[in-house]
């Protein structure tokens, strides 16, 4: 018993001191939104408050929440009937589609961005009249720049393909396909009512997380020259600091209540029968 | 759906009994040998497309010299030395230095608290720590430098109170920054470490106890062994997260630590000189090559860690 008291003890301090440091920068932050941080300054609320009057916010968020409904949309096409390929019919590709999907892993933002904005410059120096430069421009549309779409699929591919191979790997996949075919239903149908509702708990893992990427990306857009919501508050921070701060926190705190109400979603649903 | 679910589930005890007839009843289910790997050819397609024309062309115009010269492109080594000369070789060590400090501050640091985290008995601080760390792991970045910059920075909230500046503290130094970067890293490697440890058996401890060992020893001798390539992995992993973050510090401006992500941005938006295009390609291939070598040493740390905690 003695020795369970003295773990507990050392558990308590090392989870205090560790909450203390991942605490204090953010009760910071908030103080100093609202104006209590230093002295001679008055409790205001204003940064909160003007964060949906100022200049540009609704804006970039719209673009930025259009942004990763296209790159979920994208990273779920692409990836899950790749998985289930792999799983029901062509295991050799296995290896092949993991190394694929690790490959951003190597490649920093920066470096990636680099050659992207090579290859966009290619553009008007060698097809210029062409179709395909008609396409490249119309990649970098402004209003919905489809090249940042493909970045951050690219760049959310690591993170997607584990969490969704691990729901794949908690499921029967091929009693399901197989069950749901011997019943009569066609391919797209076994697809979408069979294997993708008992898939809910990853789907929504995946999407979520590359939410989270897409609002807190900052390289490609910046170095690309768009302006989505990372972006706007950094162009923001030099004449209003308070609401730069105010809106980070939010983010911050938004992301993680609706990381847990997802987690918490995917625990009802799949109480423990699998461990 | 849930009847299904539960017919395929009931299916299973019988798979074995029957296994002969089901084979010949499953090939009329399964897809056309020809469609067989179709479903991976459009993840297979955009990955060479968006994934290979960027790398080939950022390797070919390291490789090669400004089209805008007189002569045109011709190949050269020019850029990848200038890469590794002067300013640009500051920044390239001063970013591998603080990547390796950084993280292995956060593995050190990191094994700890995620213990305690997975091995407690509040389910909702367990849920809440391993959900806030991922947010943390992914969303970082700019949140995370302005918080920073609010307590510690020239006129932060903990800066001003405690004087902080007198006593020689620089947010924007190279332990400033550290600093900073254990706020990402840290939730990275709990987020690592955490089903490792979830794997370390309950048995394990109690064997090494029944046999006499302290807790130390037990450490020492049964859980840190079984725990190395989840860590060295996860430190090879924080490494290369370090390495390439790049809004951290590009959102703390005034920064004044060397960084290699800093110059190639600056170099592209030709902030430092204009033309050096092509020395930021090669730079990008600096770090690709860095990258490159963690992950080759990553990948069969973690396979050999999967083979013990299965």
């Amino acid at each position: 018993m003695a020795r369970l008291n003295r773990t507990g003890y050392g558990r308590s301090a090392v989870l205090l001191l560790t909450g203390a440091y991942f605490l204090v920068p953010i009760a910071c932050a908030i103080a100093f939104s609202i104006g209590i941080g230093a002295p001679r300054q008055a409790l205001s609320f204003e940064a909160y408050t003007g964060i949906f009057g100022a200049d540009g916010f609704t804006d970039s968020l719209t673009l930025t929440l259009k942004l990763a409904a296209a790159t979920i949309a994208l990273v779920l096409v692409l990836l899950v009937p790749a998985l289930v390929t792999v799983r029901l019919a062509a295991p050799r590709l296995r290896t092949l589609v993991e190394i694929v999907c690790m490959l951003p892993l190597v490649v920093p933002a920066v470096a990636l961005v680099a050659g992207i904005s090579a290859v966009l410059r290619w553009g008007p120096d060698h097809f210029a009249g062409t179709p395909l430069f008609q396409a490249m421009v119309a990649l970098q549309n402004p209003q919905f720049p489809m090249v940042l779409v493909l970045a951050y699929t690219l760049m959310a591919l690591p993170l997607a393909y584990r969490t969704l191979d691990a729901g794949f790997a908690a499921i029967d996949l091929r009693v399901l396909v197989e069950a749901a075919r011997s019943c009569g239903a066609p391919w797209p149908r076994t697809l979408i009512h069979v294997v993708l509702p008992n898939l809910r708990g990853a789907l929504l893992n995946t999407a979520f997380l590359t939410l989270a990427l897409v609002l807190g990306e900052y390289t490609v857009a910046a170095v690309l020259g768009y302006q989505p919501f990372a972006v706007w508050i950094v162009a923001t921070s030099g004449s209003q600091a308070q609401m730069s701060v105010a809106v980070s926190m939010v983010g911050l705190l938004v992301t993680w209540m609706l990381l847990l109400m997802i987690s918490a979603a995917g625990r009802t649903r799949r109480p423990k029968e699998n461990s | 759906m849930s009847t299904l679910q539960t017919v395929a589930r009931g299916d299973n005890p019988t798979r074995s009994s029957g296994s002969s007839t089901r084979a010949g009843a499953a090939r009329r289910w399964r897809l056309p040998r020809s469609a067989g790997w179709l479903g991976a050819v459009p993840l297979l397609l955009f990955a060479a497309l968006v994934f290979g024309l960027p790398a080939g062309t950022m390797v070919f115009g390291a490789l090669t010299t400004p089209e805008t010269v007189p002569g045109g492109a011709r190949f050269t080594g020019a850029n990848m030395s200038a890469s590794l000369h002067g300013p640009y070789l500051t920044a390239l060590i001063g970013s591998v230095k603080l990547s390796a400090v950084s993280a292995l501050i956060a593995a050190v640091v990191g094994l700890p608290v995620a213990h305690a985290v997975v091995t407690s008995r509040f389910r909702a601080l367990r849920e809440a720590v391993l959900a806030g760390a991922g947010v943390l792991a992914n969303f970082g970045g700019v949140p995370l430098a302005f918080a920073f910059v609010a307590t510690l920075g020239n006129a932060g909230v903990l800066t001003t109170r405690f004087h902080l500046l007198g006593h020689g503290w620089n947010l924007y130094s190279f332990w400033g920054l550290t600093l900073v970067y254990l706020y990402f890293l840290i939730p990275l490697m709990v987020l690592t470490l955490a089903p490792a440890l979830e794997g370390l058996r309950r048995q394990w401890r109690e064997a090494a106890h029944n046999n006499g060992a302290s807790t130390f020893r037990y450490w020492m001798h049964v859980a840190l062994p079984i725990l190395m390539p989840s860590l060295l992995g996860g430190y090879v992993l924080l490494f290369g997260t370090a390495f390439s973050a790049y809004a951290t510090a590009a959102a703390m401006v005034g920064s004044s630590v060397p960084l290699v992500t800093m110059q190639i941005a600056d170099a592209l938006s030709g902030n430092v000189l204009v033309g050096q295009d092509n020395v930021a390609l090669a730079l990008g291939v600096d770090m690709v090559l860095v990258a490159g070598l963690v992950m080759a040493v990553q990948v069969p740390l973690q396979r050999r860690s999967t083979r013990w905690l299965a």
